[in-house]
């Protein structure tokens, strides 16, 4: 069960995970462990979440040699000078109703759709982008994905304190539009000693895994190797893949018991279509849990105080089971823990979840539920509304920040819009409840960086202070379209652009479990993750904005049309200052008294024709036409003719 | 005499129903949504940018950073806080768009002011010249006047003012540049082309008519006419009346002779004027990205033709689509294009300084990176003062027909295609090359008719002249 706590000194948090990174790299041997956590939820899905985590002790004192961590990632820290990195491939969508907003499974690894990547780089302020951009691609190349177009700097941006708390040299960047799938899985395991040949990860069948509602690929880097001061404590690999299935109830129908719906029975092998055979022999543990949330425990002792077999049967007895330990809460959660150590291929394990009775609960949420959407019709301009819903969980205001006389929830929203979204970020308005309140009140800090035209996004980063009795808290912000060249639009124009999702994070709640272990030196990476204090954080809906497109084939006729315009003004405005009427009336009449325009001679002859008389030429004619073979003509024919031949002869 | 004051309050109250009618419209501000209109608000006016703008300022960016405001801070200074004042239950932008009706009817009575100099200027040289018969033609009418009623009721005027954009401020200050010139008054002529070219560049060009005018004083007929008079007269009578001629000459009636002092001055309060307006936006911008981050985001804004949201010129979509390799030919193309015009039009012009400056503000308004209607409005109302003069232009109906109908269209075509999605770039983009043709077509129609009317003057000079010769020669023979 998620407790609640006011927010911890930032010196206390750090020591406490610096003592974590100790830990794990105490044996000074590189490790691997891998583990896989199951959870029922309560809209008849399954969440899988398996856990990878390689540690390496510092280059110091272990040198340059390792055999399990992978190398192209140890290359890659060491020539980028990587401090931390997360990379995340998402496809689908966190239901944060349903699913639950407020555990440290779902802040951690409940993704923005697409790619997500930030690092922080050990480098001089000015070498970061560079180190960035060097990144992307050695990403794009190892993940088979278009990580690389997080290079330009249109696309990534520097929160300062919007996405973590302490971001020194931190880079941010999202792709919501990248496609995910096996291409990006493959070489993600290729990082596992055992990759998906051997244990827990051999459970991953492509179809059963992308056939899910949610599937996010992570890979989490902690290094210490360039921290001058203190421990030296290597690196730390952390690769997950979150998964929410539906157990597959074709087979046996939708089963009922007193009037509602079962939840679905499930086995791993019904979920994913296999079974684990056995460890990976190069695995220090390989555990399974199966957690149940404190909700739903509760929910089981109110109904069978007696016996929770009545509720739900594990078709394996646990190794052991390890309960939360919760003072604030009544029911703690419940985890079940299976090593899977002495199964093998002729003996696999298949772990089986099967419900005997409808049981309905729900997960723990975030104080505010937030969404983003899009205001305004038009291909001109727009708004964006950012709002908080209120999920009704009153209880978890109280212990918020009782220190004040008038409870105030803390409320950071990080959002990054791509250039040609221009906001206007003077016409920010908050409304509490429907009513426009005064940005002084509301808002305790805001840094923005305005979007520069092809050059950098838009970055909003805002702490709102709200009353805790808040049911309904909305940001708008007023935007205009812009215009892009023809080049910009990618292929599919029409489509739309993308604005990457918003983080929303609540400072001053922390996701964490505690659960009583008995050897603690033996502690599993996925439960010391639990018991890490996370701040809640949620991602908000990607905004699909329409912009309007020009003609696409029209880049000749354009250009041509519109320099004939110049080229009409340019001609009649020259003509027109350069006419000399006087001197034109002059040659026009002297013209007309010299000889009757061409037209006027071959007229009268037609009539004549038409008449069928016999035509006599004027008299002037036949000079006329005289004229026509002159001397002077016949001079200048010869003369050309005379270059022509002298041209063919020469260079010809 | 009655009749000019009775013409002076029809005026009057004509100017003050113009107001009036602004004022009442500034009261619906919501249901006209002027301001987003791409013909009245471009990029470098728009007020809503301007807040922008000024709400960086006060949150201690740079009101540069970002793309959003191109305009120069000293507008930003006198504006910004205008915008962020609010009168309870009074619409928005309410003391933003009564400054603009000021400026807007400033501008109205300095025009009306320089027309009347032009005229009184215009009529003695016309008196030096022996003309003064084609004064007495009932017809001519008081050009100030109707050249202020045409700018105050201009409806591209109104929209632009109603609008909150801020052209009526800029071309408050092209207008004091010309009416400080033609008045002689140096300082408020190098004060407003100081101004006026900090705020949009595309004024610096009006130097060479502000320096004709400084330097042959307003408008009259050919040159060459008053020598030929000047030499008839003293070939005529030597002796007599140089005395009096020189003085003639001193009051500057007959302008043949370039006065060096008043444009030399002018140079001197430019320069003066120039060194404070920078010292000023160097204070504002100081903590930022100084006067060079200005200078590249209003003038290379300007230039480089960043901003490609469509308007009712022609360089944005030509920008939109032409290969990126040739963009930078181009936009030396399409700039040079102006500055091509000026010396033969300055050549051809010369004896009428306030015509080429009229030229030169048409032709920069119709070939300028981020064209409105408010650019327009200024040429049209000055197109007013020369309205004796121009009274035989060619096309003059087809003209009006033309900008009636573009304006009625452009809109359509532009909700078509951005609201609606049914129509396509390509019909907007076609109602602003017939703009821009009619445009051109306005601009070469007046020259020409205005090179008409000096041979017209040449002629009737020559006649005069050869009459007057005989008569005089007469009792010598």
């Amino acid at each position: 069960m998620p407790t609640v706590r006011p927010s911890m000194s930032p010196l206390r948090s750090l020591l406490f995970l610096f003592f974590i990174l100790c830990f794990t790299a105490y044996g000074e041997e590189e490790q691997f462990t891998e583990e896989l956590l199951l959870r029922p939820l309560p809209d008849r899905k399954v969440l899988s979440h398996f856990h990878f985590q390689t540690t390496l002790p510092s280059t110091e004192s272990y040198g340059h040699h390792h055999h399990l961590f992978p190398k192209a990632i140890y290359q890659l820290v060491h020539k980028f000078r990587v401090r931390e990195m997360e990379l995340s491939f998402m496809q689908g969508r966190w239901n944060y109703k349903r699913w639950g907003g407020y555990d440290p499974i779902s802040s951690r690894n409940a993704k923005p759709p697409g790619v997500e990547l930030w690092a922080v780089f050990d480098v001089p302020q000015d070498q970061v982008d560079a180190s960035w951009k060097n990144l992307t691609h050695t990403l794009s190349g190892l993940f088979c994905a278009s990580v690389n177009f997080l290079e330009s700097s249109t696309t990534y941006s520097a929160p300062d304190w919007g996405f973590r708390p302490f971001s020194g040299n931190l880079r941010y960047g999202t792709l919501p539009r990248e496609a995910v799938c096996t291409e990006n899985l493959t070489p993600w395991l290729k990082l596992l000693p055992c990759r998906d040949k051997a244990g827990i990860s051999a459970l991953m069948d492509r179809p059963s895994i992308y056939r899910g509602f949610y599937h996010s690929q992570r890979l989490h880097l902690t290094s210490s190797e360039f921290d001058t001061v203190g421990l030296n404590s290597g690196m730390v690999l952390e690769q997950t893949l979150t998964v929410v299935l539906q157990p597959n109830t074709l087979g046996s129908g939708v089963a009922y018991t007193g009037g509602s719906i079962l939840q679905p029975s499930w086995s791993m092998s019904s979920l994913f279509g296999r079974k684990v055979g056995g460890k990976c022999v190069l695995a220090k543990s390989s555990n399974v849990y199966v957690h149940l949330e404190g909700n739903l425990v509760s929910e089981v002792k109110n109904k069978w105080i007696e016996n929770e077999s009545q509720v739900f049967e594990l078709s394996i007895p646990p190794n052991r089971v390890i309960k939360e330990v919760n003072g604030l809460h009544a029911d703690p959660s419940i985890l079940y823990d299976y090593s899977i150590e002495n199964y093998s291929n002729s003996k696999p394990f298949d772990l089986g979840f099967r419900w005997k009775s409808s049981l309905v609960w729900s997960c723990p949420q975030a104080p505010l539920l937030a969404s983003r959407f899009l205001m305004g019709s038009g291909n001109e301009r727009g708004a964006v509304a950012i709002s908080l819903e209120s999920t009704g969980q009153s209880n978890v205001f109280r212990s918020a920040d009782i220190t004040e006389e008038i409870c105030r929830l803390r409320v950071n929203i990080f959002q990054v819009v791509p250039w040609y979204v221009k906001v206007y970020y003077h016409t920010a308005q908050v409304f509490v409840d429907e009513q426009p309140q005064s940005l002084a009140d509301v808002i305790e800090k805001m840094r923005v960086s305005p979007s520069e035209d092809k050059v950098s996004p838009g970055v909003m980063e805002i702490l709102l202070r709200l009353p805790c009795d808040v049911n309904l808290a909305t940001l708008t912000l007023e935007f205009d379209k812009g215009f892009l060249h023809i080049d910009e639009y990618p292929p599919d124009a029409n489509q739309g652009f993308d604005i990457p999702s918003a983080v929303v994070s609540f400072p001053d709640f922390q996701a964490s479990m505690h659960f009583l272990e008995d050897h603690s030196l033996n502690k599993s990476p996925v439960i010391s993750k639990l018991q890490e204090r996370s701040t809640i954080l949620s991602y908000t809906e990607v905004l699909l904005v329409p912009l309007t497109t020009p003609d696409f084939s029209m880049p000749y006729n354009v250009i041509t049309i519109t320099c004939t315009v110049f080229a009409l003004y340019f001609g009649s405005l020259l003509n027109a200052l350069r006419r000399r009427a006087g001197e034109e009336e002059r040659l026009l009449k002297s013209r007309a008294a010299k000889k009757t325009g061409r037209l006027s001679l071959v007229l009268p002859k037609l009539l004549a024709k038409l008449r069928g008389r016999p035509w006599e030429p004027p008299p002037q004619s036949a000079a006329s036409s005289s004229s026509i073979i002159s001397p002077k003509l016949v001079m200048k024919i010869l003369l050309v003719a005379s270059i022509a031949a002298g041209w063919q002869y020469y260079f010809g | 005499m009655e009749g000019t004051k009775k013409k002076k309050t029809r005026f009057w109250r004509w100017a003050i129903a113009s107001v009036i009618f602004r004022l009442i419209l500034i009261y619906f501000p919501k249901n006209l949504n002027l301001s987003s209109r791409p013909e009245v608000s471009t990029p470098l006016t728009s007020l809503r940018r301007l807040a922008e703008g000024y709400w960086l300022k006060q949150s201690s960016m740079s009101p540069y950073a970002g793309s959003m405001y191109h305009g120069s801070p000293l507008l930003l200074s006198i504006l910004g806080p205008l915008t962020v004042k609010r009168i309870e239950g009074q619409p928005n932008q309410l003391l933003c768009s009564l400054f603009f009706v000021i400026a807007d009817f400033i501008t109205a009575l300095v025009i009306r002011a320089t027309g009347q100099n032009l005229q009184k200027a215009y009529t003695q040289s016309f008196k030096s010249l022996e003309l003064a018969k084609l004064l007495e033609n009932p017809e001519i009418l008081s050009s100030g006047d109707i050249a202020a009623l045409v700018y105050l009721w201009n409806p591209f005027t109104i929209v632009t003012c109603v609008g909150s954009s801020t052209s009526p401020i800029e071309n408050l200050f092209i207008i004091l540049t010309l009416y400080g010139a033609c008045t002689r008054r140096v300082p408020l002529a190098a004060f407003g082309w100081v101004i006026a070219s900090h705020l949009s560049l595309y004024p610096l060009i009006l130097v060479i008519p502000v320096i004709l005018l400084l330097g042959y004083g307003p408008d009259a007929p050919p040159r060459k006419l008053f020598l030929q008079r000047n030499f008839s007269k003293s070939g005529d009578n030597f002796s007599t009346t140089t005395t009096k001629q020189k003085e003639q000459r001193g009051q500057s009636a007959e302008p043949t002779l370039f006065l060096w002092r008043p444009v030399a001055f002018f140079f001197f309060w430019a320069s003066l004027w120039a060194c404070n307006v920078l010292v000023l936006c160097g204070f504002y911008v100081k903590e930022y990205g100084g006067l060079w981050e200005m200078f590249k985001s209003t003038y290379g804004f300007i230039l480089t033709v960043g901003d490609l949201s469509p308007n009712i010129g022609v360089l944005w979509y030509f920008f939109a689509e032409v290969f990126d390799f040739f963009r930078n030919f181009f936009l030396i193309v399409f700039h040079i294009n102006i500055l091509f015009m000026i010396l033969p039009l300055a050549i051809r012009l010369s004896h009428r300084p306030y015509f080429l400056a009229f030229v030169y503000i048409a032709i920069s308004s119709m070939l300028k990176s981020y064209p409105s209607v408010g650019d327009s409005a200024l040429y049209l109302a000055l197109l007013g003062l020369f309205i004796n003069e121009l009274a035989d232009m060619q096309f003059s109906f087809f003209l009006f027909c033309g900008y009636v109908g573009v304006s009625l269209l452009s809109p359509v075509m532009h909700n078509l295609w951005i609201w609606r999605g049914t129509g396509n770039a390509n019909f907007y983009f076609a109602t602003a090359m017939a703009y821009a043709c009619f445009q051109i077509v306005l601009v070469v129609e007046s020259v020409s008719a205005m090179l008409k009317h000096d041979r017209m003057i040449r002629k009737l000079s020559n006649t005069t002249a050869r009459d007057g010769s005989t008569i005089l020669q007469e009792p010598v023979q």
